[in-house]
């Protein structure tokens, strides 16, 4: 089998880009039979001087504008592997589209015209192959022929350009000074530039060393979803992904980010192959879990042995932007990263920088098109990511804007948010929870019923532990293993040490949030009391026990918080009512079963 | 990892984000070796299952082993499979062959429109009935919004500039000028109601990679693509009036990629033996504006 490799050939609109791909499509004899002799007749026919860049226009409307829009894919060949070159378009305001192209390749050549010297867009394009985290870059400096092959023309822009890149951490695996026109240094050294010593065109693309996925990293996998095909007679319950980084064999004890649950992998999956016992980067696989543990497309798989990607809702990032609409704060966009689709909103502009020179402004109050940026971003919840020098592709993330990708960037670092106090606790305490034999669905069946935190919650003499403990009483006559916890039985016990002083606010209702977890695994319907909930406060309970297992309800009439409940129910007015209200709901979500 | 894996890898990456992102997805089947190939890797992206109903519009022109096969491979497979065609058209024999239109014409309103109209369920569409083997009406005329096409990027100038996840208006038109960016393997999957996507995950296969595949994962594939002891097989399929098979001794898969490789087809473009791209200026470009695969 052959190797292939795609490389991007980026630079300023009318600096020979596209000459040079013809030249060595041409001078390495890859044209399918004819196609020269067949552009050189329709140049002739229109009264047109022939152009190698002719070769590449496929598409009318390119051909007609004489600029490349989109990028094309050329396929070519050398004796060492198989190519995919990719012709970006060298126009400003086809950016987006160099992007796309640029993306898909493992190494770039960025053309530079000798007379016209470093232009806006060949800054731009390296500024862009660095943010899209393309490593090999080398320099063609081409239309030597113009110059009449003069060294110090070559030299000057060869200094001018490697300072360039030095500002912004790329370094170029080389400089050619070459023609296309003239098919020099393309194919081979045709000995116009004596003073030359290094390789052709041709040469470099065959240096470029081919990218191997990296098995040495942590294991990373976005949950892409997951499948069970029981209408077809299928009971397996596979979780699917593309492993990023890392390797994974059976046996493996996984977790999953955000939610922290953990499991081992009991097979791995295929379909026409050997069995199969490991995996590793690179690959799209499929396994099953030793236990039904409920997880979703968006989360980030890790092994619990290795390093743990971070758990964040803020992150300080460096950006691009390509769309006309600026980015700005106060919007709601969606991030994409790995599998995890969530809203997002920018926080604050650190700084815009100038892609094309360099130039900082500080006082920006939007990013603009083209425009690169460092940044804060805050999310709407929490989501499970590296930083992108660790590792790349859980690093980095795309921005939507209405129904478009608009931006993309690199994360740089997790920041702290009102709740990281909270979920750092959460997070050692899952990846160190002892887990039984038994599994939650083996509960559920048992007593017949879901584990629930049932949070009553409202002002002051609105019947809150009434309610509670006619609902307990109800639920217990229905046969349900359920106890009541008002959080006053705490204070002098759990929350010995610290009862005394009122800033422990958020610290007892934690520590209530920690016991309700325990009660929770263990399969009870626990219903808590507290007074007056504001919505912070309801995520410190949130961020600790898993949110799906929680209903909040409000008692009474005025709603004097933030909160956003679950069911209002009247409490002390009818206090009947309000635990029929709440088994109807439990009912409804399936948490107890309705009777016969 | 060789390169064929790692096509693969992409491919089933693509059908699994196609498959959890859009809703009313179908996948089209043209019976020809490179969707046949998409439809394996659905096998492998599902396990062996194929959640997608497949979608072949039917000229009524096609070459008779094409549609045997087709159901074959549908019952053996349990795939949901549906055909379409222009039954208008066909009835009032507005085609090439009857000599009412050109071949431009022809692709336009046989492929074309009946591809336009069975997704948007205007058209009728029949549905492969798994327990007796025959095509019934099918009820459900909901518009199909995600459709998953093997269009590669070497076959012709138009499709080298597609993206993965490619957005088409209401029209089924494609702005090639203006399409959205995609980079880091994060395709569009939002789009405003009334619009579908495209999505093509053999992007970056080529026709030897497809037979190298086929090779490798043994895939059923239709006999017409091998010489049967004329000295003549078929390159790419397409419906008998326009399609011609070329001078080849290759009677199988090995000997088609020796033929690929170094043969006399090295460097003969693939769709040589199709007549409505020559007659497309060379380029495919004008019908596949208009919606064409």
């Amino acid at each position: 089998m052959r190797e292939q490799m795609n490389i991007v050939i980026v630079g300023h609109v009318d600096h020979g880009k596209s000459t040079i791909i013809g030249r060595l499509l041409a001078d390495t004899g890859s044209l399918p039979e004819g196609k020269l002799e067949q552009i050189k007749t329709m140049c002739e026919l229109n009264s047109k001087p022939f152009e190698y860049a002719f070769l590449l226009d496929a598409l009318k409307d390119e051909r007609s504008q004489g600029i490349t829009i989109d990028s094309a894919r050329v396929f070519f060949k050398t004796k060492k592997r198989d190519y995919i070159i990719i012709d970006a378009p060298g126009h400003i305001e086809f950016l987006k589209n160099m992007v796309s192209g640029a993306a898909r390749a493992e190494a770039a050549l960025l053309v530079i015209d000798a007379k016209e010297g470093v232009q806006e867009n060949s800054r731009r394009h390296g500024y862009f192959l660095s943010m899209l985290g393309i490593k090999q870059v080398a320099v063609v400096v081409n239309k030597m022929d113009l110059v009449g092959y003069d060294k110090t023309v070559y030299d000057n822009i060869v200094g001018e350009y490697r300072a360039f890149l030095n500002n912004i951490d790329l370094k170029p695996v080389c400089f050619i000074p070459s023609s296309g026109k003239d098919g020099e240094s393309i194919a081979f050294l045709n000995g116009n530039m004596p003073w030359y010593k290094g390789s052709s065109v041709l040469q470099v693309l065959d240096d470029f060393t081919k990218e191997v996925s990296d098995v040495s990293k942590p294991f990373r996998m976005p949950v892409q979803d997951v499948y069970k095909f029981t209408k077809m007679n299928d009971q397996r319950r596979i979780v699917v992904g593309t492993i990023e980084s890392g390797q994974i064999q059976t046996g493996d004890e996984l977790i999953f980010l955000p939610s922290g649950k953990k499991t081992k992998i009991k097979s791995i999956e295929v379909f026409n192959e050997p069995v199969k016992y490991s995996a590793k980067a690179g690959q799209a696989v499929g396994f099953t879990l030793e236990e039904q543990i409920y997880v979703t497309r968006g989360e980030i798989a890790a092994k619990v042995v290795e390093e743990k990607p971070h758990i964040a809702k803020r992150f300080r990032t460096n950006l691009f932007w390509l769309s006309k609409n600026p980015l700005v704060k106060d919007k709601n966009y969606i991030l994409k990263l790995g599998t995890a689709k969530i809203n997002v909103k920018l926080e604050e502009i650190i700084k815009v920088v100038n892609a094309s020179d360099l130039s900082v402004s500080t006082d920006s109050t939007a990013v603009q098109r083209h425009e690169v940026a460092e940044c804060i971003l805050s999310l709407n919840k929490p989501i499970a990511f590296d930083k992108s020098e660790l590792i790349a592709i859980t690093g980095r993330y795309v921005i939507i804007d209405n129904y478009q990708i608009s931006g993309g960037g690199k994360i740089l670092e997790a920041l702290d948010d009102k709740l990281s106090w909270v979920r750092d606790r959460v997070n050692i305490r899952n990846l160190k929870w002892e887990k039984s034999i038994l599994s939650d669905t083996q509960r559920a069946e048992k007593y017949n019923q879901k584990s629930r935190l049932i949070l009553i919650t409202g002002p002051k003499g609105s019947g809150k532990k009434e309610l509670a403990k006619e609902l307990e009483s109800r639920l217990f006559k229905d046969g349900k293993i359920v106890y009541f916890l008002g959080i006053g039985n705490l204070l002098y016990g759990v929350d010995a040490d610290i009862k005394k002083n009122s800033d422990h606010k958020e610290e007892h209702l934690r520590r209530l949030a920690e016991v309700a977890h325990i009660l929770l695994d263990a399969g009870i319907i626990l219903i808590v009391t507290a007074i007056e909930l504001n919505q912070y406060e309801l995520e410190i309970i949130k961020t600790t026990v898993n949110y799906d297992k929680i209903e909040t309800i409000w008692t009474g009439e005025d709603l004097t918080t933030d909160i956003s409940y679950d069911l209002r129910v009247p409490g002390i007015m009818d206090l009947d009512e309000s635990v029929n209200m709440i088994v109807c709901m439990l009912q409804n979500k399936g948490v107890i079963f309705s009777p016969w | 990892m060789d390169h064929l894996d790692q096509l693969e890898n992409k491919s089933v990456h693509i059908l699994r984000e196609a498959y959890a992102n859009l809703k009313n997805l179908c996948m089209l089947w043209s019976i020809g070796k490179d969707s046949t190939v998409l439809l394996w890797l659905a096998r492998k992206a599902f396990f062996g299952h194929v959640p997608i109903p497949l979608v072949h519009i039917d000229t009524s022109f096609k070459i008779p082993e094409m549609i045997e096969y087709r159901d074959r491979l549908a019952m053996q497979w349990k795939l949901t499979m549906i055909y379409g065609q222009n039954e208008e058209a066909l009835l009032n024999k507005i085609t090439f062959p009857d000599g009412a239109i050109d071949r431009i014409q022809c692709c336009r309103v046989l492929k074309t429109q009946a591809l336009t109209n069975t997704l948007s369920g205007k058209a009728k569409r029949y549905k492969l009935n798994l327990s007796n083997g025959q095509y019934e009406v099918d009820k459900n005329t909901e518009p199909f919004t995600g459709v998953i096409v093997g269009v590669r990027a070497d076959e012709e100038g138009s499709r080298s500039k597609e993206r993965y996840f490619s957005a088409r208006d209401q029209e089924n038109l494609w702005d090639i000028g203006d399409q959205p960016p995609e980079f880091w393997n994060q395709f569009k999957t939002d789009f405003p109601p009334g619009t579908h996507v495209r999505v093509h995950p053999l992007l970056d296969w080529t026709e030897l990679n497809i037979w190298e595949y086929i090779e490798r994962e043994n895939i059923p594939t239709v006999s017409l693509y091998y010489n049967n002891g004329q000295s003549k097989r078929y390159r790419s399929l397409g419906c008998y009036p326009c399609t011609f098979p070329i001078d080849s001794e290759a009677a199988n898969v090995t000997d088609i990629i020796e033929e690929l490789k170094s043969g006399r087809l090295k460097n003969v473009a693939e769709r040589s033996g199709r007549a409505q791209d020559k007659d497309d200026g060379g380029s495919l470009e004008t019908l596949r504006k208009e919606g064409y695969m």
